[in-house]
């Protein structure tokens, strides 16, 4: 399986990212852990491959006023390592070894998950969880946006044509704040049958349909199972059926539902 | 329309420049170009790490980077850790426990082990098995693999 042809630039400058993003058949190529298999497989046929991975200010990881602000190329091993996201924002810290294997984990990025969407996805469930926010910008300006509002549909985002995602902003963890990361896959590293990233009563899942689910915790277990019941209709994939799904979501729930409830 | 751009790196320590395809990917570059045979293409989405190499220190998939991404990068395949034998109780280990059968899977298993043991510590048999969760081997079962890389990590390898 071999891409098809395509041109390549690598731009030192926004600027000139975004010259060149002005092209409606350009693509952006981060870490292209999820765009160079799409190309291998024919899915997508862009004329031109924008790597952004040569742009200065983009990988970084900032603590500053209560916000931990994570540059769009900091990749998934960077994330796993890093004694920031593991102090400040323990949710993603817990989620990194589930996406996918050491390799691939080398050179995915943040913003490149974000931005693709995958259903399958960890990271759009956990900032849905946490209410990250999102730089967006432009050639002109740049716009914020709350994850729940970014996340559109199955691979679609509030990203327009001609914008990159440049950051993603996580509240500082407080010491009272309860999060879990749970995922079942039948391999380590596979996509995940059903995920739940759950931070404060806030039960979002992941693998249950075109974008992360929220669930919201009730006052006990039982009331928001019967919640859960109610308002998830998980889709089925090629192996798991819509019920076993639910049940599965019943059951991550269950696992989780003591940390995230109770002080310590 | 072929698109080709000019790349400079290095490979197993030498300096190498090259014209290449915007399309070719860096496991075809090595195989193919600078007939480095022993990094292998297997299922080139991803999925199978039979391509794994190392690029800046780090592993990384063969099949899911470019050629023309690796620019300025130093680039280590099976070759240059076996000629270097900086792998070499590794691959006495895999020998001596029968870690390999068709041999396909060995280079990017190796690369991977290699990947873990260069990290120190002493990593248990469900850590190693962690770490090549992302190279498929059809032959062993794998147990053969984490007894021979579990060798090493005791220092018998």
């Amino acid at each position: 399986m071999k891409a098809p042809a395509f041109a390549y630039a690598k731009p030192a400058s926004l600027n000139e990212a975004f010259e060149l993003l002005a092209n409606p058949h350009s693509k952006v190529l981060a870490g292209g852990q999820s765009l160079i298999p799409s190309l291998n497989m024919r899915l997508s046929s862009p004329e031109i491959l924008v790597d952004i991975t040569g742009l200065q200010g983009l990988s970084e990881i900032q603590v500053l006023n209560g916000v931990v602000r994570v540059g769009a190329l900091v990749t998934h091993a960077r994330l796993e390592q890093s004694p920031e996201i593991k102090a400040h924002v323990p949710l993603l810290a817990q989620a990194v070894p589930h996406v996918a294997h050491a390799a691939i984990r080398n050179r995915g990025t943040l913003g490149g998950s974000l931005a693709l969407a995958d259903p399958a996805a960890e990271y759009p469930a956990c900032a849905v969880a946490l209410d990250a926010v999102f730089t967006i910008r432009n050639k002109k300006s740049e716009r914020r946006v709350r994850a729940e509002q970014f996340f559109k549909g199955l691979f679609e985002t509030d990203l327009k044509p001609g914008e990159l995602l440049t950051h993603a902003e996580f509240t500082v963890a407080k010491p009272s704040d309860r999060s879990v990361f749970l995922e079942l896959a039948r391999r380590h590293g596979d996509y995940a049958i059903i995920g739940l990233a759950a931070h404060n009563g806030r039960f979002v899942y992941f693998g249950v349909g075109e974008k992360p689910a929220v669930i919201r915790g009730a006052d006990s277990l039982e009331q928001t199972k019967s919640i859960l019941k109610k308002e998830l209709r998980p889709s089925a994939d090629l192996y798991n059926s819509s019920a076993t799904k639910l049940h599965l979501a019943g059951v991550l729930l269950e696992r989780a539902w003591n940390t995230t409830t109770t002080s310590h | 329309m072929e698109h080709d751009y000019d790349i400079a790196l290095t490979v197993n320590g030498t300096a190498v420049q090259r014209r290449v395809p915007a399309r070719q990917h860096l496991v075809d570059f090595l195989r193919e170009t600078l007939e480095l045979t022993g990094t292998h293409a297997g299922c080139e989405h991803g999925v199978c790490g039979a391509c794994t190499v190392r690029v800046n220190g780090e592993i990384v998939r063969g099949c899911l980077m470019l050629a023309v991404q690796a620019n300025g990068c130093r680039v280590e395949t099976i070759e240059g850790l076996s000629d270097s034998k900086e792998i070499a109780g590794l691959q006495k280990a895999f020998h001596e426990k029968n870690a390999l059968q068709c041999g396909f899977c060995t280079p990017g298993m190796l690369m991977a082990a290699q990947d873990l043991l260069k990290q120190g510590g002493k990593p248990s048999r469900e850590e190693i098995r962690q770490h090549i969760s992302g190279n498929y081997c059809r032959c062993t079962g794998y147990q053969a693999i984490v007894d021979a890389i579990e060798e090493v990590v005791h220092g018998k390898g």
